[in-house]
């Protein structure tokens, strides 16, 4: 449950940065979980070569993520300016495509940058876990979730103050729904555009140092799935819309974590020997034999993607989409 | 000394050329309505002042020529306009919309007022000032669009078919308001498929015939004319 929730605080975030983006040009920018990446293996790079300096932990993964936001924030902002906006007036088709180039591009980059080996995070962090309960078995949170959960939800807050309260933020909802009269305003809409990028990519790259500081490795291909999920999150909650990212994103990470927890369980053959025989060599071996154990894990978000797009196509929170009066 | 002068605008949509090069002069602190049926290129002259259109020939503004300018850039020169069908924000809150408007200017306190003033003009807008602005009716969505075109202080106001789709209660409503900003003094260009108000509102006219000026003077004599009766007052 707690892992659920801390991943998807990570989703989450992620998630935020595909659907501001689609929001504002209707693009689905495939490239942002290589920008994820990207601040991932940025934030390593600094805290590895920190690491022996011994510093307290929080400065050295401060320090990474310093460096791994204004690094992501370029690589957002060239993206924008040098593949999406030739491409702004050309059929929609055309930019997704772009996107997925891209994201082949930085996989390449980072491949050549970071090599292809994975990169194990320094142990500097001392885990510490607060039980729930007063027993030692009970529920327990770590420092590290803590952290993820507060950054996560204090980022979130930060956009959404942004979003709804700062004139830039008004120009950026008034250019996702008209930008021509949006231009009549005034708003210089590439620049809106700009911004969204690299308010998006500088989530992305603060994603990325929390997701590569829990799971403690970091590797070139990770931004894949990592993108995949949060983009499948943000279908969940309706693509286009904040509430609805954050919420997908939470209950991605959950059905995730309780999928691979609880289905595993389930299906263990072990525990159902006595309808299924046959399978008493196998639970000999190995006791833990199960048809849909952890390692199927990647496989609920997808499905839940998949249900969604059969039966809430706009999304949980997506009622609106389609709608630009 | 004239704020607006075009000369010889043309502007082509594919292979269609929708405006063929035409003249037009509006005054500083002049009313003037430009006339037309359904494709004349009213609305197209709109979009080649305001840079939404890509136009050939010159548009002389406050004696620089704008025309190729961003359609962002022409808009912080003091040009507004208030489009056909009225292009509201539909999900912001009118205070947004009106925000947007003013999204140029820096001087807080002086916005705030303005805001006022539009909610002066407008009451109706004031009671629905934190309604999302897709909810409202047609004739509120005018009023919201005139509204934030005012927020900016223009030095130009360009309204497309102000009338259009609304009810004649409304329409008057709109047509006192456009009067009285004209009282106060800003200069403005009014495209409208409803002639005779907009006759009747103007200082000067220009009728647009399939892309090209073929009528102009001053409004009283227009509304006099004939063949402008015949063709655009129906009678």
């Amino acid at each position: 449950m707690v892992n659920g929730l801390t991943l998807g605080c990570v989703y989450a975030v992620v998630a935020l940065g595909y659907t501001m983006v689609y929001g504002i040009v209707q693009l689905i920018n495939f490239a942002h979980g290589e920008v994820v990446m990207i601040g991932c293996m940025v934030a390593f790079s600094v805290i590895v070569a920190l690491a022996p300096t011994g510093l307290p932990p929080a400065v050295i993964v401060g320090a990474g993520i310093a460096a791994a936001v204004p690094a992501c924030m370029a690589v957002g902002y060239v993206i924008e300016r040098v593949a999406y906006r030739p491409l702004r007036a050309a059929p929609r088709l055309a930019p997704l495509i772009t996107a997925i180039g891209v994201s082949i591009v930085l996989q390449h980059l980072a491949l050549l940058v970071w090599s292809r080996n994975i990169i194990a995070f320094p142990q500097i962090i001392e885990l510490r876990l607060f039980h729930f309960g007063t027993s030692e078995t009970s529920a327990a949170i770590s420092n590290v979730q803590l952290a993820i959960i507060g950054t996560s939800i204090a980022m979130m807050a930060g956009l959404v103050t942004l979003v709804y309260r700062t004139k830039l933020g008004i120009a950026m909802r008034a250019t996702s729904q008209n930008p021509q009269v949006a231009g009549l305003m005034g708003i210089d809409v590439n620049r809106v555009i700009s911004a969204t990028f690299l308010i998006g990519a500088g989530l992305g790259a603060v994603a990325g140092a929390m997701v590569g500081t829990y799971y403690g490795v970091a590797h070139y291909q990770m931004g894949f799935l990592l993108g995949l999920k949060a983009f499948s999150a943000a279908v969940l909650g309706g693509i286009g819309n904040l509430a609805g990212a954050v919420l997908g994103g939470i209950l991605m990470g959950l059905i995730e974590a309780l999928g691979a927890g609880y289905v595993g369980d389930f299906t263990n053959v072990c525990l159902m020997d006595r309808f299924l025989p046959g399978f008493a060599e196998v639970c000999a071996a190995s006791p833990e034999s199960s048809l849909f154990g952890s390692n199927y894990k990647d496989v609920y978000a997808f499905i839940v993607l998949i249900l969604v797009l059969v039966f809430r196509p706009s999304g949980l929170l997506g009622e609106r989409v389609g709608d630009r009066a | 000394m004239s704020l607006l002068a075009l000369e010889k605008v043309e502007v082509h949509y594919g292979g269609i050329r929708a405006v063929k090069g035409i003249d037009l002069v509006v005054g500083q602190g002049e009313l003037v309505c430009l006339i037309g049926a359904n494709g004349a290129g009213k609305t197209t002259t709109l979009r080649a002042i305001t840079g939404l259109a890509h136009a050939g020939g010159r548009i002389v503004y406050d004696g620089e020529d704008i025309a190729g300018a961003k359609p962002h850039e022409i808009a912080r020169k003091g040009i507004a306009l208030v489009p056909e069908g009225r292009g509201v924000f539909p999900q912001l809150t009118i205070e947004e919309n009106l925000a947007m408007g003013a999204y140029t200017r820096g001087d807080r306190a002086a916005v705030a007022g303005d805001v006022e003033r539009v909610f002066t003009l407008f009451p109706r807008l004031k009671e629905r000032m934190r309604q999302t602005a897709g909810t409202m009716s047609g004739g509120e969505q005018q009023m919201l669009a005139i509204g934030r075109a005012l927020m900016s202080r223009p030095r130009l106001l360009l309204l497309d078919e102000p009338s259009m789709g609304l009810a004649p209660i409304m329409v008057d409503r709109i047509f006192e308001v456009i009067r009285q900003i004209a009282g106060e003094g800003v200069t403005m260009l009014l495209v409208e498929q409803n002639a005779r108000l907009a006759l009747e509102a103007s200082r000067r006219a220009y009728v647009l015939e399939s892309g090209l000026v073929t009528l102009s003077g001053e409004a009283s004599a227009l509304l006099h004319d004939p063949q402008v009766r015949q063709a655009y007052l129906g009678e």
